[in-house]
């Protein structure tokens, strides 16, 4: 049982940087049809610019929390920065040519891994936390360690935060009825263009956020980090449904419950490959995710 | 067909060809290209990898340039190739040639499977799908269940089993000749399936899945043609690679190796099959000629900041992929083709999200 509590915990911290992920490269793809293989590049600006800005910029900072706090937002500002420029510099010049958007980012994201490894070598970095979250908590028998707390917990703020801005605000509106009908939002006259750039900024955040999460979970940051998140991320929003974050939600929970519990019942890597069978049974059953109604897959 | 058709198809690729053939029996050397004279084993290795390349790349091509799939999982088409023959050869001591039909007939079953399940989705979910069980396999051929892929050290096939004449340095030629044949025959084979029936079909499909349908063809049945051919042959290119560097690694597997095969394709043109090819050639040789020019004293000497790009080929080859696809949608073969929209623009139909169904919208930036 104690067992089983503390893969369901992990199998949901696990979930928490799927969902991160895929909820950017969900927003993306829904409003402006661009598969965003740079989203990688994002995770790994959040993780190294943490990273860096730690030993760097707050190396003098004697309280390891401050210190990774204070590292952990500039790395998040470092990716929604790199996020917008990427929308404003390659991404905006090929509007309506899907291919070439695509294509580009995943340029981009080559590129970017191999200069991220010519600069600091393919080793990875070892990430500077509060002994805290190196600790765990006995919960109903189970040693549970305390950064999956976090992991979760932050997850479910950037969850209800998305949604309130996505139904309470105004771009929110705007966003969500660009991912409905694009084509009727711009006939009433508003500038689709400024949203392109706000979903890629908020969606390079979220990847931020999950690459330094993925950085406490693995203790380390390394340059090939973010391409093996996106690939299960991917999966997560193809299940969910092109589209919708709700639907990458429960996904990402599936996928990283699915994983954990089959790599430790089963044997390792298993997990991995049954994830991919629910994928080919999801879009036997239901191309279209489980979110359904949206645009995106067709049969 | 006309007699100048007949040229245009048969006889210059021919020609091309039979040229190509007689490399290996030139004598002299090319000092700033290749280090070595052209008939060293070290120069028509680098040369018979190229080819490789350029045939891989244009196998990926059928799907991508001719039918319009956008596809994240070709490499797992060439791993099963590379892996399988070796496997059955020296984990299991078949000979050769029963392992190379059993490997091609696993292929063509495989392929029809996971191709029929990806191609429940269109566009970009395709993409996903087909990255997805690409990724299956890499884990597979990591964790290694059944010891047969050797995981991270990869599998040196069992020299002993292998045709004599593709064994050892003394015989880089024919290996060269090998991956000549190969490339040669993925042309002749796209050259005719292209100009068939079905292959115009796939390539209306590429242009307007739509309209095919309503001409009352199912196009996934025509999608699921190309796939499989395209698979197959990926496969075999897989199994030449096995010879080539006598052994299968992981790096077939991992989902990087498609990219590369696609950044290929679209520097040569997609959907121009000398442009695949070429670009398959081009950047297997630049690949491999940047280490030699980022390890070079030129460039040891330069500052830090601009050392460090200059050491990483992918980064330079990125770039360039880059600049091509936002300059020079039409690729290397683009170029001399002009007028008509060729490469990516061409493809635009086929990957636009919502695909068919989605009406005709003003997009931003059209001038509209």
């Amino acid at each position: 049982m104690s067992t089983f509590l503390l893969l369901t915990v992990t199998g949901v911290g696990l979930a928490a940087m799927y969902f991160l992920i895929a909820s950017g490269l969900s927003l993306i793809y829904g409003l402006m049809g661009v598969l965003n293989f740079a989203h990688g590049a994002f995770i790994t600006v959040g993780g190294y610019g943490t990273w860096w800005t730690s030993v760097h910029v707050f190396g003098g900072v004697h309280s390891t929390l401050l210190r990774f706090l204070l590292s952990g937002l500039l790395g998040l500002v470092c990716g929604g920065v790199f996020a917008a420029l990427v929308e404003l510099v390659l991404i905006r010049p090929l509007y309506a040519r899907h291919i070439e958007q695509v294509l580009v980012t995943v340029g981009l994201q080559l590129a970017f891994v191999a200069l991220i490894t010519g600069i600091w070598g393919p080793d990875a970095k070892t990430f500077v936390v509060p002994p805290w979250l190196h600790r765990t908590t006995n919960i109903g028998g189970a040693n549970i360690p305390n950064d999956r707390w976090i992991e979760i917990a932050t997850a479910a703020v950037v969850l209800v935060l998305l949604q309130l801005f996505l139904r309470k605000t105004r771009y929110g509106l705007i966003i969500r009825a660009g991912v409905e009908n694009r084509g009727m939002v711009q006939a009433l006259g508003i500038d689709v263009r400024k949203a392109f750039t706000l979903v890629f900024a908020i969606g390079g955040v979220a990847a931020a956020i999950a690459g330094v999460l993925s950085g406490v979970y693995f203790n380390v940051v390394g340059p090939e980090q973010g391409t093996s998140l996106l690939i299960f991320a991917f999966i997560v929003v193809v299940i969910g449904g092109l589209g919708s974050i709700g639907g990458s939600a429960i996904a990402a929970v599936l996928v990283g419950l699915t994983q954990q519990y089959t790599n430790y019942y089963g044997s390792s890597g298993i997990g991995d490959m049954v994830v991919v069978l629910l994928l080919g049974i999801v879009l036997l059953t239901r191309p279209r995710g489980i979110a359904g109604a949206v645009v995106g897959a067709r049969a | 067909m006309s007699n100048r058709r007949i040229v245009l198809d048969w006889g210059w690729p021919l020609a091309v060809f039979g040229l190509l053939a007689l490399v290996p029996t030139l004598g002299f050397s090319i000092p700033k290209l290749f280090d070595q004279p052209i008939d060293s084993p070290g120069t028509l290795a680098l040369l018979a990898a190229c080819l490789l390349y350029g045939g891989l790349a244009l196998t990926y091509d059928i799907q991508f340039g001719f039918t319009g799939l956008l596809s994240f999982g070709h490499a797992l088409y060439i791993a099963l190739g590379a892996y399988l023959a070796n496997i059955a050869i020296t984990d299991w001591h078949w000979s050769f040639w029963p392992s190379i039909l059993f490997t091609i007939g696993v292929t063509v079953v495989v392929a029809n499977i996971l191709g029929f399940v990806s191609l429940r989705v269109g566009g970009i979910a395709f993409a996903m799908v087909t990255l997805a069980f690409a990724q299956a396999g890499a884990v597979l051929a990591l964790k290694d269940p059944h010891h047969w892929t050797h995981g991270e050290e990869g599998l040196g096939a069992d020299y002993t089993k292998l045709p004599k004449a593709f064994v050892g340095i003394v015989n880089t030629k024919n290996l060269y000749w090998l991956a000549l044949g190969f490339v040669a025959v993925v042309f002749f084979v796209v050259r005719w399936a292209v100009d068939s029936s079905p292959g115009r079909v796939w390539q209306a499909i590429r242009e307007n899945e739509q309209r095919v349908e309503i001409l009352g063809l199912r196009p996934r049945a025509y999608k699921l043609q190309a796939f499989v051919l395209s698979s197959t042959l990926a496969a075999v290119g897989g199994i030449v690679y096995m010879l080539l560097y006598s052994g299968s690694t992981l790096t077939l597997t991992q989902p990087n190796f498609t990219l590369t095969l696609l950044l290929m394709v679209v520097i040569g043109g997609a959907g121009s099959r000398w442009g695949a090819v070429l670009g398959g050639i081009l950047y297997t040789y630049l690949n491999d000629r940047l280490i030699a020019v980022g390890g070079s004293s030129s460039v040891q000497g330069l500052p830090h900041a601009l050392r460090t790009p200059l050491e990483q080929p992918l980064f330079l080859l990125g770039s360039v992929f880059i600049l091509i696809v936002v300059f020079l949608p039409g690729g290397l073969a683009g170029l001399v083709a002009r007028g008509r929209p060729s490469g990516l623009r061409r493809l635009e139909q086929a990957v636009r999200p919502g695909g068919v169904s989605e009406t005709p919208v003003i997009e931003p930036g059209e001038g509209a």
